[in-house]
């Protein structure tokens, strides 16, 4: 029993690291601007994209990953300052059809680009190789990426809690107007945020296109939505909620991926019966459920405007 | 000399004049209060010196400097700290984190924490609640922690808006007294404020602001004396 279910645990505990570290993105920007920055499964598209096309370039990975990781926090600035920044003080659909104008354009720019084919992701050595654990065989970014995840999630909840930019995204993520006239610049702050969570987004396509080997146009739409159900799940604003929902996600969804033969061997089913088909399927009920049933999520708080 | 001058400032909301051309002077090491009725542009006032919201036409002038072009943020570098209206000290922060962020634009880390500690004597409350959030705390203890967040920026002017606005009157009477002490010790404020007969007792020099217009000035105690003011803004108080 062990046996069958662990490896699916295991893809699903990777998984589930990877889309924290883009759900943090989706909850960071919507705390602090109360946007759903719809363009951020696509910059990790691009950052896919932008490390296909340097590795091919002959540049050696030692130099390309950090490299990746700085371009895909720039064009998370650029964004911010070309598409959201305008807009600050427009009302908020504004902002969100322009994050829908950025995915578009994004996904649109890759097409252009890559004329629409799949693209090779380079293989990086080490995390790409195969490891046996407790009798499952698996890639080695898949033991990586939970530990990457936490020591990444504990260092940011770190930088929020007990540095000066920490405790100014706080504060802006509550009051705008109090925050200046405290002296913080809040555009700075913002561009703070987004580069932090664009970042992040960066380190998830190394791990997860290191997993599923090629990157095209659309790769960032399922993740990136995922992540966003996982960000709601968790309850958007919170960083421990987006994580732990993405968690709950992705193990989930990989359980049921291989529920048939979960199932199958517990003698529960006589064959197979493509319970798989509803991985997907099931993050979105989940979501449903959770916006019906406590539209805060787990870790959410219930923001109560005084007047 | 003057510490802050403002002359014919206008401000426009939406279309609609909330200033129509106000001049007042805040001289050093006095309280100045401008009192009038809700939408008067009492708070619209404090908003365009602190570079809150844009002025149409108008000098605002501080320690010899033309500050109409700057934003809130260089404002405050200027030397003029805020206390809003309502309080809105952040209430995801702790209290010390909320007097820290106070001192945001400050780098001189101990005479920082000398003047938590100032504050801290001056509000032993606040000492005592130091680790909590500050969305936990009482109003009257929320204003006082609004008031010491203000003073760690160390400001030349501290302007308030509203500091007595739905607190006890007990507390309203801690506030007037708490603002006496600052002024002992030298510091400049300029008080908005609804409840007349308070702001205009502790007052060196008072407005009295009508739709976007002074109507009358003068001292605080002459102000008080003036019926046409007891008529209109102290009503039952001054009985």
């Amino acid at each position: 029993m062990w046996n069958t279910v662990f490896p699916y645990l295991l893809s699903g505990i990777s998984v589930g690291g990877q889309y924290a570290l883009i759900a943090i993105g989706y909850t960071m920007v919507y705390g602090i601007l109360r946007l759903i920055n719809f363009a951020h499964g696509d910059v990790f598209m691009v950052a896919g994209i932008v490390m296909v096309y340097m590795a091919a370039s002959g540049l050696p990975l030692g130099i390309c990953i950090p490299l990746v990781l700085v371009i895909t926090a720039l064009i998370g600035f650029v964004i911010e300052r070309v598409a959201y920044k305008p807009l600050r003080t427009a009302p908020r659909m504004s902002a969100m059809i322009s994050a829908i104008g950025v995915s578009y354009t994004l996904q649109n720019l890759v097409l252009y680009i890559t004329g629409g084919l799949n693209q090779i992701y380079p293989t990086i050595p080490w995390i790409s190789s195969s490891v046996t654990i407790f009798g499952a065989t698996t890639k080695m970014v898949t033991l990586v990426t939970p530990v990457l995840t936490l020591i990444l999630v504990v260092a940011l909840v770190w930088l929020i809690n007990h540095t000066k930019i920490g405790m100014a995204m706080r504060a802006v993520s509550r009051d705008f107007e109090t925050s200046q006239l405290m002296g913080i610049k809040i555009n700075r702050v913002i561009s703070t945020t987004f580069v932090i969570g664009t970042f992040l987004a960066g380190v998830a396509s190394l791990l997860y296109f290191t997993n599923y080997t090629t990157v095209i146009q659309t790769s960032g739409a399922m993740p990136g939505l995922k992540a966003f159900v996982a960000a709601v799940v968790g309850g958007i604003g919170s960083i421990p909620g987006a994580v732990v929902g993405a968690f709950i996600i992705g193990i989930a969804e990989n359980i049921i991926k291989g529920l048939d033969i979960i199932l199958f061997r517990l003698g529960v089913i006589k064959g197979p019966m493509g319970l798989a088909t509803f991985s997907d399927a099931f993050t979105f009920a989940l979501l449903i459920i959770i916006l019906a049933v406590k539209p805060t999520g787990l870790f959410g708080e219930k923001i109560t405007d005084k007047v | 000399m003057s510490m802050l001058k403002v002359k014919d400032l206008k401000v426009n909301y939406g279309g609609i004049e909330a200033l129509k051309g106000i001049s007042f002077d805040v001289e050093q090491g006095q309280i100045v209060t401008l009192i009038g009725a809700n939408g008067a542009g009492k708070s619209t006032t404090l908003r365009a010196i602190s570079g809150l919201v844009k002025t149409a036409s108008g000098a605002i002038n501080f320690m010899g400097r033309d500050i109409i072009p700057f934003n809130a943020q260089q404002v405050v570098a200027e030397g003029i700290a805020m206390v809003p209206e309502g309080r809105r000290v952040f209430d995801n922060l702790t209290v010390l984190e909320n007097l820290k962020i106070g001192a945001y634009l400050r780098t001189d880390r101990e005479e920082i924490e000398a003047g938590i500690e100032d504050i801290f004597q001056r509000f032993p409350r606040l000492k005592e609640r130091e680790w909590q959030l500050a969305g936990t705390l009482s109003g009257g203890e929320q204003q006082m922690l609004a008031v010491g967040r203000a003073m760690m920026a160390r400001p030349k002017l501290l302007m308030m808006d509203e500091p007595s606005l739905g607190l006890a009157p007990l507390v309203v009477k801690d506030i007037f007294s708490i603002i006496r002490d600052l002024k002992s010790e030298g510091i400049t404020i300029l008080l908005i404020e609804q409840n007349a007969n308070a702001a205009l007792r502790c007052a060196d020099q008072a407005y009295v602001l009508e739709t976007g217009r002074i109507t009358m000035h003068g001292t605080g105690a002459e102000l008080l004396a003036d019926q046409r003011v007891r008529d209109a803004y102290l009503g039952s108080t001054a009985r």
